[in-house]
């Protein structure tokens, strides 16, 4: 399975949030308008950072948002959140963060080959600073390699 | 030789270090198992692992264990991985 479609209303450019946990409503919200997920499925997103702390915050500038595969999870998806102004999320070296990336998957297992397309895009140190800055819905989708 | 990640969901970061420890270890032309896993089951899956990528927040409940414990700060960083998997299983 390559990365899920990206559709217009699971972008998100030059977004306001005023705290870690407003960017992650943002990136849960566009899943939800997407039609991947549902509210709870946002809940969960940061209820995992309450309890675990920060560490989604995996590389420089970038938060890696998801939850586990359940009810509030309508079909796989992705959702890609930038920032107007940075926002710290408290993690000690990849604050602060421009890009929010949401995920939502269906079911474990069949995940992995969307974490692998991940990891193949954004082990590219370039990327998260050139979604920081794309202007349109269409030159995110370039630069992740996927459809609409 | 076996690597486990951990993450908080066993989904994402860990995912994602499974991935590129992988790479390390095509680079390094080593030959281990790698599983990702919520810190919820470090115990079981890391029973006989000889090491733990993982990320900072991670380290206190992971606790005490015979496996190597390694921070890994940039997930995305191919070569901070592979340094890692190489100190902990290449032949020095």
């Amino acid at each position: 399975m390559p990365l899920p479609p990206l559709p217009d209303e699971a972008v998100v450019l030059g977004a306001s949030a005023s705290s870690w946990r407003d960017a992650l409503r943002l990136a849960g919200g566009a899943l939800v308008s997407s039609g991947a997920a549902t509210d709870a499925y946002t809940d969960a997103m940061i209820a995992l950072v309450e309890e675990h702390g920060p560490y989604i915050v995996i590389s420089p500038g970038l938060a890696f948002a998801h939850a586990r595969p359940g009810a509030a999870v309508r079909r796989d998806g992705l959702s890609i959140v930038t920032l107007a102004e940075p926002v710290a999320f408290g993690h000690p070296h990849n604050d602060p963060v421009r890009v929010v990336l949401g995920l939502a998957v269906d079911g474990v297992g069949s995940h992995l080959e969307s974490i692998g397309e991940i990891a193949n895009t954004f082990n590219d140190a370039a990327v998260t600073g050139r979604l920081a800055a794309a202007a349109t819905a269409d030159e995110v989708r370039a630069i992740m390699g996927v459809s609409v | 030789m076996k690597i486990v990640t951990i993450c908080g969901a066993g989904i994402g970061a860990s995912g994602i270090l499974k991935v590129n420890a992988e790479k390390a270890l095509a680079t390094l032309g080593l030959d281990a198992s790698v599983v990702a896993a919520d810190v919820a089951s470090v115990r079981a899956v890391s029973e006989d692992a000889n090491v733990i990528l993982t990320s900072q927040e991670f380290v206190e409940a992971i606790g005490s264990t015979y496996a190597e414990v390694i921070v890994i700060r940039n997930h995305f960083d191919q070569g901070e991985i592979t340094a890692a998997v190489d100190r902990a299983l290449g032949e020095h």
